[in-house]
């Protein structure tokens, strides 16, 4: 892989101009239009917005899942073109397959990665059960695990090959609330230990702002790049820290502003 | 709670045996025209006895399962393919469909003029019969993989080959597995229908023992060697196909 020769110094995940259109039903919809955003090696970044406004399809592109229709996608310098094991999904459903049991789930990217022996694979593979806390559950197959501990599987599968970036798409959403303020804490504790480049989608404001270092707004139709914020609270946080609300609370009131303001296109 | 549920059906067939033995004994009706249990029971034991059942059974078995796995090997990559390529689906897909609702007793002149009344004649029935539901289902069911499936899979660096095997085929096979049961029944009716309709020297099978007693006008042969057919395909649901749908279906947690 090719060092980063470009005058974004320390950037490792480069966006440009990137625009992504998808010809639906509805005729031709524009998902994402002109995002231009940098992430840094080991920076957590919160994309939050309402419904429909490109978040997925973000994510999608980061993934090489789909491909830009404008605009570039760089990581390290080399554009994205498809998908690789340098940039690793977790989706909002845990996809876990259902024909393995979980340490064979987390195995499966393992596998997958040269230069390895089979021991070393189980190993990783024990080491980031462990991790998530499921150790004594790796014989478990998915549909003998709560919705919760199925993500931590999840969680586990994408960190077990080592990716440069960890790309996740709502992965608490279908959660109930304990659960999730665990994972809070799980997800905290990994980013700090592993040092990960994380890019996280939500539209729950507070979880962003509970993980982010830096958490961006979009609006949608077309999805856009509203307005930037740093988070500087210090880790661990924890979601109901009066401060965190209160940034939060900022941060809704500014999207509902956007939300409010009158479409450019139509004026 | 188990032997009551063995025992009632037990218990409403030696009735219903009794009164069918009663009432052909009474003379109500010709024995050569409904023969009694026991007669064919008599013809039963005398069958397996001489061996000449043992090896009618073996034949068929042999056939159908040539024939099945031939069938099966064949739509197997065909259905794949279907499912990747929308030309192989609208070309080879829709053939299959049609050709699935063809009754395969029609592919028997076909056999016959192709290869002659030889063994190959009936294998190629059964291959017929089975090949176009195992294409559809193999087709179908890869077709309904869960996308997130492949995009979990994909960012894990699995492509072509690889992703095949490890996730179209497994996530696909409890499809497959019902896709192949369904063959294997159109199989096993289109060998009937073959060894009754093809006499071959070669290879005296379940359907020409069946064709003999016709001949013969021996219907207690004829009821006996129905019974044996009817119990075989019972057999093959029963200690084969069942316990591996049922294992899917519990070790992926769709089933309690
Ligand atoms: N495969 C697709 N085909 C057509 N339209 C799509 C597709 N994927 C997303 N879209 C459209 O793009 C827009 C953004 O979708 P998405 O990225 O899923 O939003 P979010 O994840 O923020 O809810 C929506 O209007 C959606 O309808
Ligand atoms: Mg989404």
């Amino acid at each position: 892989m090719p060092a980063n020769p470009s005058s974004e110094s320390n950037s490792q995940l480069t966006l440009r101009h990137v625009t992504k259109r998808f010809n639906g039903r509805a005729g031709l919809v524009t998902a994402v239009e002109d995002i231009s955003l940098q992430v840094k090696e080991g920076e957590f970044l919160v994309l939050v917005g309402p419904s429909g406004c490109g978040k997925s399809t973000l994510l999608s592109l980061l993934a090489g899942l789909e491909q830009v229709d404008d605009g570039s996608i760089k990581l390290d310098g080399a554009d994205v073109v498809e998908p690789g094991r340098d940039r690793l999904v977790m989706f909002q459903q845990d996809a876990l397959f259902p024909w393995l049991d979980a340490l064979e789930n987390v195995m499966f990217g393992l596998r997958l990665k040269p230069g390895l022996t089979d021991a070393e694979r189980t190993e990783a593979a024990r080491y980031y059960l462990d991790l998530v806390g499921l150790g004594d559950k790796e014989k478990a197959r998915p549909h003998e695990l709560s919705g919760g501990m199925r993500q931590r599987v999840a969680l586990a599968r994408s960190l077990a090959p080592n990716p440069r970036v960890l790309l996740m798409d709502e992965p608490f959403s279908a959660l109930d609330a304990l659960t999730r303020d665990q994972l809070y804490g799980d997800i905290q504790k990994i980013f700090t230990q592993r040092k990960k480049t994380i890019v996280l989608v939500t539209h729950n404001i507070r979880e962003a702002v509970c993980l982010g270092d830096r958490v961006v707004l979009l609006s949608p139709n077309p999805g856009r790049v509203r307005q930037v914020f740093n988070i500087d609270l210090p880790r661990p946080r924890r979601i109901n820290d009066p401060a965190l609300a209160t940034l939060a609370a900022d941060i809704t009131t500014a999207l509902s502003a956007h939300l409010a303001e009158p479409k450019e296109g139509l004026v | 709670m188990k032997s009551p549920r063995a025992l009632v059906p037990i218990v409403i067939g030696l009735l219903v045996l009794g009164f069918w033995e009663w009432y052909v004994r009474s003379g109500r009706v010709e024995d050569f025209f409904v023969p009694a249990p026991t007669q064919i029971g008599a013809w039963f034991w005398s069958a397996l006895c001489d061996g000449s059942l043992a090896s009618a059974t073996w034949v068929t078995m042999r056939r159908l399962m040539l024939g099945f796995a031939i069938g099966a090997a064949i739509g197997i990559p065909i259905g794949a393919l279907c499912a990747r390529s929308s030309l192989a689906r609208d070309t080879i897909g829709i053939l299959s469909l049609g050709l699935q609702t063809l009754p395969s007793v029609c592919w028997v002149p076909v056999a016959i003029i192709a290869f002659d009344p030889t063994e190959a004649a009936v294998v190629f029935v059964v291959v017929m019969g089975t090949v176009w539901a195992v294409v559809i289902a193999v087709q179908e069911s890869v077709l309904n993989v869960q996308p997130l499936y492949l995009r979990a899979a994909q960012t894990m660096g699995s492509r072509g080959w690889h992703l095949w095997t490890h996730v179209i085929f497994p996530a696909a096979l409890p499809g497959i597995i019902s896709g192949l049961k369904q063959g294997w029944a159109f199989a096993w009716r289109s060998l009937m229908a073959a060894e009754i309709f093809v006499a071959i020297i070669d290879g005296f099978g379940l359907g020409a023992l069946l064709n003999a007693g016709r001949d013969l006008h021996r219907m207690d042969l004829v009821m006996g060697v129905m019974a044996v057919v009817m119990l075989v395909g019972l057999l093959a649901d029963l200690i084969f196909f069942s316990p591996i749908e049922r294992w899917l279906r519990r070790s992926r947690g769709l089933e309690r």
